[in-house]
């Protein structure tokens, strides 16, 4: 173990902004990619699916 | 004996199901090795000697920098076979994998820059190594912008697979920068002789790069099924296939 407390590990031995902003931004970044190809994929399935509604009521 | 039909899964109609299914283990996977690459990186490797604590950033820098270059790799094979079998899926695979390899290119770049200024006093030098990097997210940029650019989608994937295959020659060109000319970036820990770091750093490092890759799968598959239903709009199976779930 590295750490004696959990200040200590925040601390990061004075190299808190330089390691919590490495790993939170990649963290935040990956995060956000996740969301935004969800995202996509829902807003894709809708539109094509009111596409073949339409066209389906264009056959009738 | 029974025949495997290789080419089955480069359908986009078998591929789009198979996908589907392959994302949830690929994302727990992520999420597990995640945790333990995690768990060994800040409780379990050492204090360095020398850079103290700051040296953890490498648990990410090293990993995000070796995927930059990997996806890159990947992403000019699947344009490599898109131009020359003309097979659908290659260049959707292509182009799905764009977003996450300059992504981590990205994050190469500004964990590097977060681990420089402490060490180095800099944010940023005009490095063979820093320079390279950057090159390679100009090209994942230079490739996704080509692409959107051009309207007639087997168009624009001949011109984007072209520009993805020469960009090709930089990844070598980055990995071989520390040895080829004098820089401030480090050589390389670990190298064909052996590695000259602890093997709990080791191990952690390595974990952590297990992670991104299955990270990579994950996501990489779910967006390859954005662009299959986008390509194939107007075709009979993905009509079914929503039909199957609204």
């Amino acid at each position: 173990m590295n750490w004696g407390s959990a200040g200590e590990f925040f601390a990061m031995g004075g190299y808190a902004f330089y390691v919590w902003g490495s790993f939170g931004v990649t963290a935040l970044f990956l995060l956000v990619e996740v969301v935004m190809v969800v995202h996509r994929k829902r807003t894709i399935v809708q539109r094509l699916g009111r596409r073949m509604r339409m066209q389906a009521e264009v056959k009738q | 004996m029974r025949q495997i039909n290789w080419f089955k899964y480069s359908s986009p109609a078998t591929f789009y199901p198979l996908a589907g299914k392959l994302i949830p283990y690929f994302a727990a996977l992520a999420a597990a090795l995640t945790v333990a690459g995690l768990y060994l990186g800040f409780f379990v490797a050492p204090t360095d000697y020398k850079q103290g604590e700051g040296y953890r950033i490498i648990f990410i820098h090293v990993p995000a920098a070796w995927m930059s270059m990997f996806i890159y790799v990947v992403m000019a094979a699947y344009a490599g076979m898109g131009l020359v079998f003309n097979t659908r899926l290659s260049s959707l695979m292509a182009t799905a994998l764009a977003p996450t390899g300059a992504l981590f290119t990205f994050l190469a770049l500004w964990t590097g820059a977060l681990w420089g200024k402490p060490m180095w006093g800099a944010w940023w030098v005009w490095d063979a190594r820093l320079t390279s990097e950057l090159i390679l997210l100009f090209l994942y940029i230079g490739f996704m912008s080509l692409k959107a650019a051009i309207d007639d989608p087997r168009r624009a994937a001949r011109a984007s697979g072209l520009l993805a295959i020469i960009g090709v020659i930089n990844v070598p060109i980055i990995y071989k920068s520390v040895e080829w000319w004098n820089t401030l970036h480090q050589g390389a820990t670990i190298k064909s002789s052996g590695t000259s770091m602890e093997t709990t750093m080791l191990t952690a490092m390595l974990v952590m790069t297990l992670a991104m890759w299955m990270y990579t799968i994950a996501v990489v598959l779910a967006r390859v099924r954005c662009e299959i239903l986008e390509a194939e709009r107007d075709t009979e199976w993905v009509a079914t296939e929503l039909g199957k779930s609204p």
